[in-house]
């Protein structure tokens, strides 16, 4: 299934950085967000246009993750020549990702109440 | 328990002003706050300074305050805002001469000033992005900000202001001032200005967090978004905040727009780095406790970093641009040759680039090729070519060379633009507080 059927998306800029939260509608299936939606495989996704590091950090209380992509607008919002040069439109793009949506006992490994408070991953 | 209730007027300069009214008028605030300072706005008002002494200001503060002046007085609602941009003081004498003209009575007005770190930058300061030094950039450096605090603002309000006119002061700022000043919070209270802080976050983009840049038909259906309303934040003394907005607006107040905005522009979480406090939105918790009200809760904060950050702004040259659509069978084939006609003509005149890029727009433009879905070709197509150039001539060149596919080019090329701009890059950096000292100048109206 696509990552959108199970998670919305929002894209934030600041210089050159591109931030996309990911945000499970139903807390529920966090654990696939987690187990799915990795650094590497967002680092992969937007291959063609993130230079940078892709770092993932995880809030389980939201049940949302946040991916930082660094050189990942073209050189950053006032200078880029591309025609969205905040990079809004990669929320969308994320959400096309193909995934398993399976809340399957591999995803059970991390309850999602007792997730521990701050973790990150990162991609260089 | 104690609560200040604070609207958000606006979430960027040139945001809708019915929203405004609306709160104003029904909102039951003691607070109305207007954002309106992106990263490069604030460099774009010092240029239109520096051009007219009397400028440099928010363009639409005027129609702003004739709009929503008469209601804030009305019901004793006062104002916070970052429209000063460039020139808070004009910015100021403009809101006295706009009080005057609408018979609104006596009207304390401060402007926060001290922003602007241009003269006398030390030269040695470094850019994060590049590691240039500020000496070394010469004739390019047009404007350096610091992002101010809350701290000027909350003494603005101490004073008995009704408007506080800001230049650079950090987003969320603007709504941390009045909270500290409503609770008589001081400024080492980490854990409290994290939430202050939280709070200003999920209100300063205005429209974001009700419901706007958030509909996804089918998946996140949202009623009457031509009539969006703007929110309210409830902050309470034990630190909790409620959003919500004026009954009958459109748009909606739900745990995940709530979500996507706590999470809007953030790196780290746990260390969202304000000149206020380095806050920690990780453990935050939302829940819905009626319609359109949405509890937050779980915001905190650790010491606030050393330096202030500095937006400065650069004068980089000039963007060409020039676009052309084609349409019906064979749209796709005709863009691509089109695009390849100027991409020869662009290398056989020996153009000095320094960046070319050639979209089609409607099948590669924003994501690249790799992402575009295959499968049934697009109807239509508009090829979109830009480069970065040292000269305006040169840039002019771009569009010029898209125009000339009328006669040159594939059949049936139409709806040329062409446009040349000036790029007004920003960097930043860190200084030392010691360097930037906020000032507070007083007008009565």
């Amino acid at each position: 299934m696509k990552l959108r059927a199970i998670a919305h998306s929002r894209s934030g800029d600041k210089g050159d950085i591109s931030n996309l939260s990911l945000i499970a509608y139903d807390p529920a299936d966090y654990p696939v967000l987690l187990r799915e939606v990795t650094a590497q495989r967002v680092k992969t996704h937007f291959s063609a246009f993130v230079a940078g590091e892709v770092v993932r950090y995880e809030i389980a209380s939201l049940g949302a993750l946040n991916f930082v992509m660094r050189q990942a607008l073209g050189g950053g919002v006032t200078r880029s020549l591309a025609l969205d040069t905040h990079g809004k439109s990669l929320s969308s793009a994320l959400l096309d990702l193909e995934i398993d949506g399976s809340r399957g006992p591999s995803a059970a490994a991390e309850p999602f109440e007792d997730h521990p408070s701050q973790k990150q991953t990162r991609e260089d | 328990m104690r609560q200040v209730r604070l609207g958000a007027g606006a979430g960027f300069s040139g945001d809708r002003i019915e929203p405004a009214v609306e709160l104003a008028e029904q909102g039951e605030l003691d607070y109305l706050v207007f954002e309106c300072l992106a990263e490069r706005t604030i460099a774009l008002a010092q240029q239109a300074r520096r051009r007219d002494p009397a400028s440099g200001f928010d363009p639409l503060l005027e129609a702003r305050f004739e709009a929503v002046l008469p209601a804030c007085r009305a019901r004793g609602t006062r104002i916070v805002t970052n429209m000063g941009a460039a020139n808070p003081l004009a910015a100021a004498e403009r809101t006295r001469q706009i009080a005057r003209r609408l018979g609104l009575g006596s009207l304390v007005i401060a402007a926060v000033t001290g922003d602007d770190v241009m003269a006398g930058l030390d030269g040695d300061i470094v850019l994060d992005e590049t590691g240039q030094r500020v000496a070394d950039l010469g004739d390019m450096l047009v404007s350096a900000n610091a992002y101010l605090g809350a701290e000027a603002i909350t003494e603005a309000l101490a004073g008995g202001a009704d408007i506080v006119l800001t230049g650079r002061a950090a987003d969320p700022s603007l709504y941390v001032g009045p909270i500290v000043h409503a609770f008589g919070w001081t400024f080492d209270d980490w854990h409290r200005l994290g939430q202050a802080t939280l709070a200003g976050h999920l209100l300063e983009c205005a429209g974001q967090v009700t419901g706007g840049y958030f509909a996804d038909p089918g998946f996140k259906d949202v009623q009457g978004l031509d009539r969006l309303g703007f929110p309210i934040g409830t902050f309470a003394e034990d630190g909790s905040l409620v959003i919500s907005k004026v009954a009958g607006s459109g748009g909606c107040v739900t745990p995940a727009t709530c979500k996507e905005q706590i999470l809007y522009e953030v790196h780290d979480p746990a260390c969202y780095l304000t000149p206020d406090v380095s806050a920690d939105f990780s453990q935050v918790r939302v829940e819905t406790i009626g319609p359109d009200r949405v509890r937050v809760v779980g915001g905190s904060g650790r010491a606030r970093p050393a330096g202030l950050k500095v937006s400065l702004g650069l004068m980089e040259g000039f963007v060409g641009e020039g676009q052309i659509s084609y349409a019906g069978a064979g749209a796709v084939a005709r863009g691509e040759l089109a695009r390849e006609i100027v991409r020869e003509r662009l290398a056989r005149a020996g153009l000095p680039l320094q960046e070319l890029r050639c979209d089609l727009i409607g099948l590669d433009a924003l994501h690249g090729a790799g992402l575009a879905r295959s499968g049934s070709e697009p109807y239509e197509v508009r090829l979109r070519v830009a480069a970065r150039t040292a000269s305006a001539a040169v840039a002019r060149r771009i569009g010029e060379e898209v125009e000339a596919l009328y006669t040159n080019g594939p059949a049936g090329g139409g709806g040329v633009s062409r446009q040349v701009r000036e790029v007004l890059g920003i960097r930043s950096a860190l200084i030392p507080r010691a360097q930037v000292r906020p000032t507070i100048t007083w007008l009565e109206a």
